[in-house]
C-alpha cells in the first residue's frame, strides 16, 4: 500500500467511495482512506449485473480479516459490469484502489447527481477535518 | 463505553512508533495490527511473532490454604500442578457457567499465579476474594507488577533464548528467570497453537526488551492476528465461546473439569456431563465464498440450528471459518450446515478441531 492519494480526475463521496465518470457510465471503487481503514481486503461480495443501485445506499460489501464494510453508491445507476478479478485477488483493492481494484461499472440513471460529489482536494480537506 | 480514559500498556509508545492501529479493548487501548493481520498471522505460523498482552491480569494466591482454595475455585485438579508447573482451568459459578478461563502457574510450594482475561480481571478478583473466605490464603492483585509479552512461533524459543540469554521452560512449565536484570517469569504457554513462551516481566524493562526482540527479527503482532491464530486452532475466547450462560461441557472443555475435586460448579457440570447438553461448540468451515461473523445464525435444512460465536477469514486455511454452538444432534464432524451471513445462506460443514494443526502442516 503506497501513500495516500486522491486523484483529481475522480469524484468522491463522503462515505469514502470514488467514481470515474465517462459519458453515461461510471466506474466505482473505494478510496485509499477506506481501504487503509479496513485493512487487507479478503473478500468482495459484488452485486449482480443488471441490479440497480441507489446513491447513498449500500450496494456491495468488502471484507477484511476482521471486519465487514458496506460500500455506499456515490451515484445511482444500473450495474453493467463487476470486477471479477477481485474474486481471486481481492487484495487489489488495497494495492491499486483506483486502478485494478475498481469494484463495479454502472450506467448512470441520474447523471446530475455528480454535482453533489467532491473533488480530490475537497475530499482530502474533509478527511483532514 | 466508560468515560474513563483507556488504559495503556508499558509498550504504548512502541506501538504508536511502529504505526500500529490502536483500538479500545476491555478498557485498554491495544494494537490490533501493525503491518496487516495476514502478515502477522503468517509470521507466527512460520517464524516468530510477539504480542503485547500486558492487558491480561495477574492474581497471586499465597498461603498454607492456597492449594485447598484453588482446588475449590478452579475446575481442574490443582494437586496435579508440580512446583514450576502450569495448568488450564475454568473459573465457574455454582450453576457451572464459566466466569473465566485461565492458566494457573505454581510458583512455589504455597504460591500460585493465575492469569486472567483483561475484561474479567476485576470481576475475577472480587469473586476469588469472596470465595477465599475461610481459607488460610491471601488473594492479591498483582496486575501492575507485570508486563506480559507472548513470543510465539516455530522459531520463538531459539530467537528468545539467544536474544535474552535465558533458559526457557518446556511446554506447560514456568521458570524464574532474569530479564533486563529484573526477576521475571517465563511460561511455556500461548494462545496461537504454535510453540512459544509467555514472559511476565517488570513493566520498566518492557520497552528495551521489546526493542531487543524487534532487532532480533521477532515480528510485532496485534490482537487481530492473535484472534485468527487462536480461532484456527479452536482455542475458546471468553466472551465469545465461553460465558456465564454456558458450561464447560457444552464448550468441549470437559477435559479440564475434574468434578471429584468438588470445585464450585462441579455438581452442575457433573449433571451436564451425565445428561448431555442441548448444544455443543463445534468448529466449521465455509464451503465456497463468504466469511462468517460472530452472531450469524446457523441453519440446518433451513431451520435455526445454532449461532456463530467467532468467525473470521482464516489466513492459514484461506477460507471463512469459525466456531458455533449447534444442536448436539448436529454436532458431528461432516454435518452440512448453512451460515446466515447477513441474509446470504453460505454452505458450511462441521469440521474437526483444530481447524489448523501446526504439527501436521
Amino acid at each position: 500500500m503506497a501513500d495516500a492519494t486522491y486523484p483529481d480526475d475522480l469524484r468522491y463521496h463522503e462515505e469514502h467511495d470514488w467514481a470515474r465518470i465517462e459519458g453515461d457510465q461510471a466506474t466505482l471503487g473505494i478510496t485509499w482512506y477506506a481501504q487503509d481503514s479496513l485493512g487487507e481486503v479478503v473478500f468482495f461480495d459484488p452485486p449482480e449485473v443488471g441490479a440497480t443501485i441507489q446513491k447513498d445506499s449500500s450496494y456491495a460489501e468488502v471484507e477484511s480479516v476482521k471486519a465487514v464494510s458496506d460500500v455506499i453508491a456515490p451515484l445511482s445507476g444500473e450495474i453493467v459490469e463487476v470486477n471479477d478479478a477481485l474474486q481471486d485477488n481481492p487484495e487489489k483493492v488495497n494495492e491499486d484502489p483506483y486502478g485494478d481494484g475498481w469494484l463495479v461499472k454502472i450506467r448512470l440513471t441520474s447523471p446530475e447527481e455528480a454535482e453533489t460529489l467532491l473533488g480530490g482536494a475537497e475530499y482530502r480537506k474533509m478527511l483532514d477535518r | 463505553m466508560s468515560t474513563a480514559a483507556a488504559k495503556r500498556t508499558p509498550l504504548y509508545e512502541q506501538h504508536a512508533e511502529l504505526g500500529a492501529k490502536l483500538v479500545p479493548f476491555a478498557d485498554w487501548e491495544m494494537p490490533v495490527t501493525y503491518e496487516g493481520i495476514r502478515e502477522e498471522h503468517s509470521a507466527v505460523r512460520r517464524h516468530a511473532g510477539m504480542f503485547d498482552v500486558s492487558h491480561m491480569g495477574e492474581v497471586e494466591v499465597e498461603g498454607p490454604g492456597a492449594l485447598a482454595f484453588l482446588q475449590r475455585a478452579l475446575s481442574n485438579d490443582v494437586t496435579k500442578i508440580a512446583i514450576g508447573g502450569a495448568q488450564y482451568s475454568c473459573l465457574c459459578q455454582e450453576d457451572g457457567g464459566v466466569l473465566d478461563d485461565l492458566f494457573a502457574y505454581r510458583l512455589g510450594g504455597d504460591r500460585y499465579l493465575v492469569v486472567t482475561n483483561a475484561a474479567n480481571h476485576e470481576a475475577d478478583l472480587a469473586w476469588l476474594g469472596r470465595q477465599s473466605r475461610g481459607f488460610d490464603v491471601i488473594v492479591r492483585d498483582v496486575a501492575d507488577r507485570y508486563a506480559m509479552l507472548a513470543v510465539q512461533g516455530p522459531h520463538a524459543r531459539a530467537v528468545l533464548g539467544s536474544a535474552l540469554g535465558i533458559e526457557l521452560p518446556s511446554r506447560f512449565r514456568v521458570s524464574h528467570v532474569r530479564v533486563g536484570r529484573r526477576p521475571a517469569l517465563a511460561c511455556g504457554t500461548g494462545y496461537t497453537g504454535e510453540d512459544g513462551v509467555e514472559l511476565l516481566i517488570d513493566p520498566e524493562v518492557a520497552a528495551p526488551i521489546w526493542s531487543e526482540l524487534l532487532d532480533a527479527g521477532v515480528v510485532p503482532c496485534g490482537l487481530g492476528a492473535r484472534d485468527t491464530l487462536r480461532l484456527e486452532v479452536c482455542f475458546p475466547l471468553h466472551g465469545n465461546e465461553l460465558t456465564p450462560e454456558r458450561n464447560p461441557i457444552e464448550a468441549g472443555l470437559g477435559w479440564c473439569c475434574k468434578e471429584a475435586t468438588d470445585f464450585i460448579g462441579s455438581e452442575a457440570i457433573a449433571r451436564a456431563r451425565a445428561e448431555g447438553t442441548a448444544e455443543k461448540l463445534v468448529a466449521f468451515e465455509i464451503e465456497g465464498q463468504g466469511i462468517p461473523r460472530e452472531g450469524n445464525p446457523v441453519l440446518h435444512d433451513g431451520e435455526p440450528a445454532g449461532i456463530v460465536t467467532s468467525g473470521t477469514f482464516a489466513p492459514s486455511l484461506e477460507l471463512g471459518a469459525g466456531m458455533a454452538y449447534v444442536k448436539s444432534e448436529l454436532a458431528e464432524v461432516g454435518t452440512a450446515i448453512e451460515i446466515d451471513v447477513r441474509g446470504k445462506h453460505r454452505p458450511a460443514r462441521i469440521a474437526s478441531k483444530p481447524l489448523y494443526d501446526a504439527k501436521r502442516s
